[in-house]
């Protein structure tokens, strides 16, 4: 549903994306992992429209997309949860909630929305989208926006991260669900095994480059084994 | 009432006011409408220019509408209120001014607010500005408020300026005793090429006096806005000054705090954000499928709220 043909990006004469070439499927769950600078970032700002490429092409379901804007593909179905979660001021939780579904929303909607990212107190929902409330916390908030809009194609950005063990077995469910449930495609980038564990796709990406794509008997070995030479060096 | 007055009287936050208990309704300069309780008194000064609102010591639960409209262009005036709030009351004063001006000449409104606050007292006092009409002639508005605090007394001020004022000079002037604690939220925003200017003066001269003073104010267009603060800390004494601007377009924001300690446990805290939208902001809500010039008024209307 999903195609990039050949996209590269160069940023201050430096290659940041080089020739990548991946086709997505729906129903299907990917998992995008690779060292820290290595482009993942960059590639999903790319399939959502906050970068443009400097070649390349986006297709989706057959239909040119290159150069639609951020806020024009969200409209067909994209979401997107940032790395770094936004902060604003005055806006609530719930208005937040309210935005991400652009219609009515009640308490108990915005509850349900709120549970599947291990949030259970009604109290969060009045709380302002700022830095009083913890990383953790802003950080599933963002991903509650994405899964408020069930788009057609999800994309987290590291949605571990700075997520305390007990909601992580939460974030699991709510992939596991997604995959079991959603007639779109995800892709996570992730660095957590157990995430890795549950892709239909795992993408390894370095140096701007598809370095191997594959199903999880293929790529965890080398992923391990790779990750184990990273070390060593 | 005709409908312009009700109008007016709705964008000020007063469109139920003649079910309340006290009020004074004052139309182009004159007194048409006015009702007060036994707790509550309200008079009119002997020259006309304003009125004197006495609360009983011991109110609790008070509650009083001040509202003020101008509807004939050219007119000027200059208004002295003052409230006598007795010990341990605690009132809400709810005051506004709406002016609606359809023709080419300018329409002034000078409210000066004076609150004499007895022991324990408390005061929540809103205000909020506004101004209409297609005529050419400016909509002024100069508001000056004081405010005197005996010891153990509270008061919290929130003024919003959103729409339609092309020139507004206010002056907040106050003096805490011990014990006391005044809270200031401010709201403003500009537009096409009006004009907005805001001075805090703050003595703390109580122990234990604090003070919070927030600004948030956008300036779009070719406004502009200046924000001054000058808090003097006489005493073991808390203040904390935040002035926070949104500027878009050609809108300038100029913030000059002072802040002046003349005791060793005075503790005195400015800070100023003056700066445009994040870009972050308007990404995320795009992400959520709002055009950017949507996305802008989302984040203008949240921070403003
Ligand atoms: N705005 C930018 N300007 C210059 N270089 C950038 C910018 N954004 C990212 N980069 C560079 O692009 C590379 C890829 O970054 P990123 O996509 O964030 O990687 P990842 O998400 O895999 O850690 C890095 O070398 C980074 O320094
Ligand atoms: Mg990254």
């Amino acid at each position: 549903m999903l195609e990039l043909k050949d996209i590269c990006f160069e940023k201050e004469h430096k290659k940041i994306l080089d020739h990548i070439n991946l086709t997505f499927d729906p129903k299907r769950f990917y998992v995008m992992t690779g060292p820290n600078g290595s482009g993942k970032s960059t590639l999903v700002k790319i399939i959502m429209g906050i970068e443009k490429p400097d070649s390349g092409q986006i297709l989706f379901h057959g239909k040119d997309i290159t150069h639609l804007s951020l806020d024009e593909r969200a409209r067909l179905g994209f979401g997107y949860a940032f790395q770094q979660p936004v902060t604003f001021k005055g806006i609530t939780v719930f208005d937040l909630l309210k935005l991400a579904v652009n219609q009515d929303l009640d308490k108990e909607e915005a509850m349900e929305i709120l549970m599947r990212v291990g949030i259970t107190s009604r109290h969060y929902l009045e709380r302002e989208v700022n830095h009083s409330l913890s990383g953790g916390e802003l950080k599933r908030i963002e991903i509650a926006t994405v899964l408020a809009r069930k788009p057609l194609v999800s994309i987290f950005d590291e949605p571990e991260a700075g997520i305390d063990l007990w909601s992580f077995q939460s974030l699991i469910d709510v992939f596991q669900q997604i995959e079991s449930t959603s007639k779109g495609m995800t892709l996570v980038i992730s660095h957590q095994e157990r995430i890795l564990n549950i892709a239909d796709q795992i993408i390894l990406l370095e140096d701007g480059k598809i370095k191997e794509v594959g199903n999880r008997d293929k790529m965890m070995p080398l992923i391990l084994n790779h990750s184990k030479k990273m070390e060593v060096d | 009432m005709q409908e312009t007055d009700k109008s007016l009287l709705e964008q000020i936050g007063a469109s139920d006011i003649e079910t309340s208990e006290v009020y004074n309704i004052r139309k182009n300069g004159k007194c048409i409408g006015r009702k007060t309780n036994p707790y509550i008194d309200i008079l009119s000064k002997e020259d006309g220019k304003g009125i004197d609102v006495h609360v009983k010591d011991n109110t609790l639960f008070g509650m009083v509408h001040i509202p003020v409209i101008v509807t004939e262009s050219g007119f000027t005036e200059s208004v002295y209120n003052d409230f006598y709030i007795g010990k341990n009351s605690n009132v809400i004063i709810i005051a506004g001014c709406g002016i609606h001006n359809d023709h080419h000449k300018n329409a002034t409104h000078n409210g000066i607010h004076r609150f004499y606050l007895e022991e324990n007292a408390k005061v929540k006092y809103v205000e909020k500005h506004y101004g209409e009409g297609t005529g050419s002639g400016d909509k002024i508005l100069n508001p000056v408020t004081e405010i005197y605090m005996k010891k153990g007394s509270m008061m919290t001020m929130d003024t919003v300026q959103i729409k339609g004022v092309d020139s507004t000079n206010r002056e907040t002037f106050a003096k805490l005793d011990d014990d006391t604690s005044l809270v200031v939220q401010e709201k403003v925003l500009t537009s096409n090429k009006q004009f907005s200017k805001t001075n805090f003066k703050v003595k703390l001269k109580g122990k234990n006096a604090s003070t919070h003073i927030t600004s948030r104010s956008v300036a779009t267009d070719s406004s502009y806005q200046e924000f001054h603060s000058n808090i003097i800390g006489k005493n073991a004494c808390y203040a904390h000054v935040e002035c926070d601007a949104i500027i878009k377009d050609q809108g300038k924001v100029k913030a000059i705090p002072e802040v002046y300690a003349k005791h060793v446990d005075a503790n005195l805290i400015h800070e100023a954000a003056i700066g445009k939208i994040a870009g972050e902001q308007l990404l995320k809500l795009m992400s959520l499928g709002f055009t950017e010039k949507e996305a802008e008024e989302v984040i203008i209307k949240g921070f403003l709220k």
